[in-house]
């Protein structure tokens, strides 16, 4: 089984790498782009087939280590 | 007075934070990080800076749940002190020891200077060979150290008077051109509720010789040292 978990930081939590992306995408004539917010994607491959025990591992995996629950979200998406 | 300095694979100034740890007078052991106990009979648990496992995830973030932070936070629970510097700091943040996250500096450049702190309060373990409000020059060389926590904890902060140095100009001034990082409140160390757990993103510990150009770090492990009996 494999899943996917995207970390993103929350709303009103500065991202300056976010930032400078921007700046250097506007910098290099991309148009229409009015933010952009840097975050991590995760491609975990999991021993089980079982949906429920999958989601029970990567909710683990997100509240231990993924994610800083402080200034980061979690989403987690099973194949 | 016996010292734990922790190493993890990437720390890079426990050879510095040693040596002061000793000049101050203290006994020093280098514990790795894989270790379930601290050296028995250990009064201070020093994580120091460095790039613990390359920086990989979010600063801090793997060393936090290494195996001997158990026993870094059994020790601090049991009213143990414990002081993180630098990458030390983003340990304690990530482990849950302390409040709070080091972010990516506001400046996203690396910093690496010489740097005034202001001493918020020198009644502490840490502190008690400052003066109250004095200026300490020592440096600072990170690039995630910009303070950052939501409003209620840094209001609890403020309010428990937790906040332990801010980053200030040569006469004490905290203003806005002394916090290079972007830090909340200019915020560089901050206690645990019960002030027996120090973290700090500036390093005093670099700051102990004249030949060096300056002493002003010491205060912080003489405070340390005072704290205990001399061993005869």
């Amino acid at each position: 089984m494999k899943a996917r978990v995207t970390v993103t930081l929350k709303n009103g939590v500065l991202d300056p790498q976010g930032k400078a992306i921007e700046g250097a995408l506007k910098s290099l004539g991309v148009e229409g782009i009015s933010g952009v917010r840097q975050g991590k994607v995760f491609d975990i491959e999991l021993e089980t087939s079982d949906k429920a025990k999958a989601e029970a591992a990567l909710k683990a995996a997100c509240e231990k280590l993924l994610a800083n629950t402080v200034i980061e979200n979690y989403r987690v998406e099973i194949a | 007075m016996k010292s734990a300095v922790i190493v993890f694979p990437g720390s890079n100034r426990e050879g510095d934070v040693l040596r002061a740890l000793k000049q101050a007078g203290s006994q020093v052991e280098k514990v790795w990080h894989a270790e379930t106990e601290l050296p028995k009979g250990t009064d201070l648990v020093v994580l120091p800076g460095g790039f613990s496992y390359g920086d990989y995830l979010r600063c801090g973030a793997i060393a936090g749940r290494a195996t001997v932070m158990d026993a870094v936070r059994a020790h601090a629970a049991r009213g143990g002190l414990v002081l993180g510097i630098c990458n030390g700091f983003q340990i304690l943040c990530e482990s849950g020891l302390l409040p709070g996250i080091l972010m990516r500096n506001a400046n996203l450049k690396f910093i690496c200077h010489r740097q005034f702190l202001r001493v918020e309060r020198n009644d502490t373990a840490f502190t008690r060979a400052y003066a109250k409000g004095q200026a300490i020059d020592v440096c600072v060389a990170h690039g995630e150290g910009n303070y950052t926590a939501d409003e209620d904890t840094l209001k609890r902060l403020e309010g428990e008077g937790r906040v332990a140095f801010r980053y200030c100009d040569a006469q004490g001034h905290v203003t806005p051109d002394a916090n290079r990082n972007g830090s909340m409140n200019s915020i560089a160390g901050i206690y645990s509720e019960k002030l027996n757990v120090l973290g700090m993103m500036p390093h005093p510990e670099n700051l102990i010789e004249d030949l060096v150009g300056g002493t002003d770090g010491r205060g912080l492990f003489e405070s340390l040292v005072s704290s205990f009996p001399r061993a005869a």
